[in-house]
This record gives structure tokens, sequence and C-alpha cells, in this order.
């Protein structure tokens, strides 16, 4: 009864505040490539390097983020993600734009990868015996398939939604199903491996067998604070402030709440293990992040990434509250760049505390960019996909 | 003078009906009343303004007091009753503390949630005046009871009985204590 009466469109109104943002973003982000171009010269390539590695991996999860969240909805439904579906299918579409943004690490390979030195290696045994995965060839083909793979998940299931606007949901149920599970499959591996590449490998004698799934988790964590934050926005405006309900929030406050504890609890396993272990091979990537100034932000993540945030999100009526979960949102999406700093940069820094220039304009730069391709997908189509699976369900969340 | 009675009751053919008497009644000023039915209705608890209890908050606190209790009793064995230096880690080595802390803020909170939600209930309980009315019985089958309890201050025997009435039940009875 409800879908014919609400129009999912994106009114004139909203596209002109959209585009109005987009051009902040877009300004933003050019400024701040700029400024990250010409550190590149001033601070020299290793920092502009490291700070573009860390930044690269947020971009990188606001798009793989919701794309896990899109594919895993075939697999499990839900009114929450009929909600955000169209968000995930224009943060898939920015897949293209990511793979352009991974060029920069390509290029700076032998500023960030010790192993791809061949004095280094040929001076380190088990670095030699690194060097079957860890060489240069072997990284660059998994990263072009780890990106084939993202860049067709997000293609496929962005085409069949497409199509699904035009000739109903039974036409194209199947090709969207049979793919979602081999798709998340295929995520869980390929993020796996491509932390074990891109982050890891900083420190290639470094190893843990939870990280693949701590980076998993994070990405999920960002990309649902994204939407929800997303989804606040867009609730104070026509078409969707007719369409989300309390409860389509709640629900997603309540997944922030568990990956907010599923990050918690994955990095304190790696923690406690490698504590409790102590061992030579294991224990050096603890000391330089708990060290020198690096603890600081090691409690500040304690607080600000788990403790705050779960204390909040355990009340019912926050969860509800638009504004008050929109914020805590954003603050996770602030903490979310913290972490990824403490993860990655203590490796680069190991005797001291720092923060370049740098780490403030290459993450403006192209979280900024990221932004305005993220608008362009997404004003494209309607907020809502019409025929949807279970939407009068998802319509009736809540109003009953 | 009649004997003292629980309340009144009144049984419902539909669950709809139910939900729109109950909704009638709170209208009218009542507030000791509850409603019993064969499966749980959702409007029902929304009716009755059941959605807000103490258990939440109890279970917190029982969480809380769980997880206190398990980080001071391994302080109190790690580093009053036995410091023992293992690995030359300082005898306050929290994060070995944090799993026990964890389990058990979690089982007092479970435990806080099973025996508040009895207590709250009032169980055990081996005997409840409603299964005087012969009737109730059809409570856990097909049929659907409002009881408005005598303890109401709203609560008159013969008017609470005539508003009953006119809320379309199949039946009024009164419940004996």
């Amino acid at each position: 009864m409800m879908a014919q009466a609400v129009d999912f469109n994106i009114t004139p109104e909203l596209r002109g505040e959209l585009r109005g943002v987009r051009t902040k973003a877009l300004i933003l982000g050019v400024l701040g490539a700029a400024a990250s171009a010409a550190g590149f010269f001033m601070e020299g390539p290793n920092q502009f390097y490291r700070s573009y590695l860390w930044s690269f991996l947020y971009v990188l999860a606001l798009s793989l983020g919701p794309l896990t969240w899109l594919v895993l909805q075939y697999v499990t439904g839900g009114a929450w993600g009929v909600i955000t579906r169209r968000s995930c299918e224009a943060a898939a579409r920015t897949l293209p734009l990511v793979a352009v943004m991974f060029l920069p690490i390509v290029i700076g390979i032998n500023n960030l990868y010790p192993w791809a030195h061949a004095n280094l290696v040929a001076a380190d045994p088990l670095l030699q015996h690194k060097a079957p995965y860890l060489n240069l060839p072997f990284f660059l083909g998994r990263a072009a398939f780890y990106f084939a793979g993202w860049l067709f998940l997000g293609w496929w299931f962005n085409h069949w939604s497409a199509k699904e606007d035009t000739l109903g949901h039974e036409a194209v149920h199947s090709k969207m199903s049979r793919m979602a599970g081999p798709g998340l499959l295929f995520i869980g591996f390929s993020v796996t491996f491509m932390a074990v590449d891109w982050i890891l490998s900083v420190d290639p004698k470094w190893f843990s067998t939870i990280f693949g799934l701590l980076c998993i988790v994070s990405q999920n964590l960002t990309a649902m604070a994204f939407l929800i934050a997303l989804m606040v926005f867009l609730s104070a405006r026509k078409p969707m402030s007719d369409i989300i309900t309390h409860r389509h929030l709640h629900d997603m406050g309540k997944f922030m709440l568990a990956l907010v504890m599923v990050w918690a609890y994955f990095s304190f396993s790696q923690f406690l293990i490698i504590w409790a272990g102590n061992l030579p091979e294991e224990i050096p990537w603890y000391i330089a992040r708990l060290n020198h100034g690096w603890q600081y932000v090691a409690l500040a993540l304690v607080f600000g990434h788990f403790a705050l945030p779960f204390a909040l999100l355990l009340s019912r009526d926050l969860k509800r509250n638009f504004k008050l979960l929109g914020s805590i949102a954003v603050f996770i999406l602030l903490m979310r760049f913290v972490d990824l700093y403490w993860l990655i940069t203590p490796g680069f820094r190991k005797d001291s505390f720092g923060v370049s220039w740098l780490d403030f304009t290459v993450p403006i730069g192209l979280v900024g960019l990221w932004l305005a391709w993220f608008l362009t997908q997404l004003e494209k189509r309607s907020l809502i996909p019409p025929h949807a699976l279970h939407l009068e369900e998802t319509l009736a969340h809540g109003r009953e | 003078m009649k004997q003292p009675i629980y309340g009144v009751m009144a049984e419902f053919e539909s669950p709809t009906a139910l939900v729109t008497a109950t909704r009638a009644a709170v209208a009218k000023g009542y507030k000791k009343m509850d409603a019993y039915t064969p499966f749980p209705i959702e409007e029902l608890s929304d009716a009755l303004h059941l959605h807000r209890n103490k258990l939440p908050l109890m279970v917190l606190i029982g969480g809380i007091i769980g997880g206190m209790l398990g980080f001071a009793l391994q302080y109190f064995v790690t580093v009053m009753y036995y410091p023992i230096n293992i690995g030359g880690r300082p005898l306050l080595s929290w994060p070995a503390y944090i799993i026990i802390t964890f389990e058990l803020t979690i089982l007092f909170a479970a435990l806080t949630a099973v025996f508040g939600l009895f207590a709250l209930c009032g169980l055990p309980m081996p005997y409840h005046p409603t299964f005087n009315v012969p009737r109730f019985e059809f409570a856990s089958r097909n049929r659907f009871f409002l009881c408005i309890e005598s303890t109401d201050p709203l609560f008159d025997r013969a008017k609470t009985c005539e508003f009953l009435e006119t809320l379309e039940p199949r039946e009024v009875s009164e419940v004996a204590h």
C-alpha cells in the first residue's frame, strides 16, 4: 500500500543539496590532493607514501565495506538492507576510482615495503624464505586479482539491481542470490590476503592469524558508521523522511554496537596472545605501538573506539535517536582514522610518536575525492529499489 | 457485604478485540490490569505500556558487579596472596585478567537476567486467582482475556463490570481471591 504512495526518487531540493555537498567535497579533495602532491616534493616520497597507505585503506573500507553489506543482504535479507541498498550500490560503484587510487602504492612499493628491496632480502634469510610469496610480480598479480573480483562483484550487483527496476524482482532474483554466497566467500578471502599484503608486509617478519578478520570487521564497521551517518542525513530530507523509521535506525545501531564489540574482541585477542607469548618474532610489533608516545594513541583507541561507543550504544533510546546515533557514527568514522594511523605509522616511526602534515592533507584529499564520486553515483538512481523483495515489509517496519 | 475479589475479567474471541478493549481501558484511566493470551501480541505490550521495566538496569548492575568481582578475585590471588613472578611480568598483569573479568561479567549479567525475571514476575507462584475463572484455561488455547484488578484506584465492582460489558466481550466474570 505504501509502495504506490511514496516516491523513491531524489527530489530536486535534495539533488541540489547533494550537489552542494559534492562541490565542497570536490574542492576539499582537490585542495588536499594538491597539497599532498606539493608534500611529495617538500617532505620527500617516503613520508608521502606512508601517509598515502593508511589514507588509501580508509577509502578502500568506505567502498569495500558497503559492497560486503550489499552482498550479505542477498544472503540474509532484512529491512535495513533494503533501506541502505542503493547507498551500498553507489559505494560499490566507487571501486574503479579506488582501483585508480591504488596506483600510487604500486609506484611507491619500494618506499613502503622492505621485502621489495633486493639488498635487504639478500641480507636476510627470513625474507628470502618469504620471497616466494612476497615478491613484486606476485604482489601485483594478487592486487590485480583482488580488484578484478571486487570490481566484478560491484558491477554484478549494480547491473542486476538496475535490471530489477525495469524487469521486476522475479526476473533477477536468482542472479543476485546465486552470486551472493560465493561473493561473500571471495570477499572474506581476498580481504584477508589483502590485509597481509598491504598492511602486514610493511613489517614482513610479523604475523597474526586474526589480522585478516580484524581488517574485515574494521571495514564493515567503517561502512556501517558511514551508512548510519548517511541515513541520518537523508532521513531529515524528502523522500527518505517518509521512509526511514526509528526501527530501521535501531537495527543499524545494533549492527554498529556488535561491530564495535567484535573489533575490540579481535584486537584484544591478538594483543593478549602476543603479550602472553612474549616471543621475539611477535612482540616487537606491539613494542613499537605501545612505547614512545604511541601508547597514548592506543589508549585513545581503547576508550574512543571501544569503551565510549560501547557504553553509549547499549542504550535502546539512543539507538532510536537519529541525531545521537548519527553523532556516534561520525565519531566512530573519526576513530577509524586513528586506528589505521596507529596500525600503519609506528611501522615506519618505531622510535617516536609523530604526525606529518601530510597525514592530514592526504586523507582529506582522498576522502574528499571519494565522497564527490560517491555522491555523483548516489544521485543516479532512486534512493530505494522500487521492486525490492520485502519492500512492503520494509516500509511497514516500525509503523505497525 | 460480599467477599472481596481479585478483579473482573472479560473474555474476548479475537486478539484484535482484546487489543481494542485494552486500549479503551487504558484510555478510561485503569492502570492495574493484565491481559492473557495464547501467544505474544506486540500491540498488546504497547497498549499496556509493558516495554519499560527495571530488568535492563538490573542486568547492567549485575554485570558490573560480576566484572568487579572477577577482577578483584584475580587481583587478590595474584597480587596479595600468591605473588609469583611469571616471566618477569608485573604482579598486576591486567591483560591476563580480562578474560575472566569478561566471563564473570557475562555470568552475573545472565544470572541477574534469569532470576531478575523470576523476581519481577513474582515466580515461583503456585497459586493465582485468575485460575478461579472456569473458562480461563482457554487462555492457553484460543481465547483472549483482560483482567482489571481490584487494587486499581478506579476499580468499582459494579461499574468496572459494566464498563467491560460495553467492550463487547464474550463474557465478563468476577475473579475470586
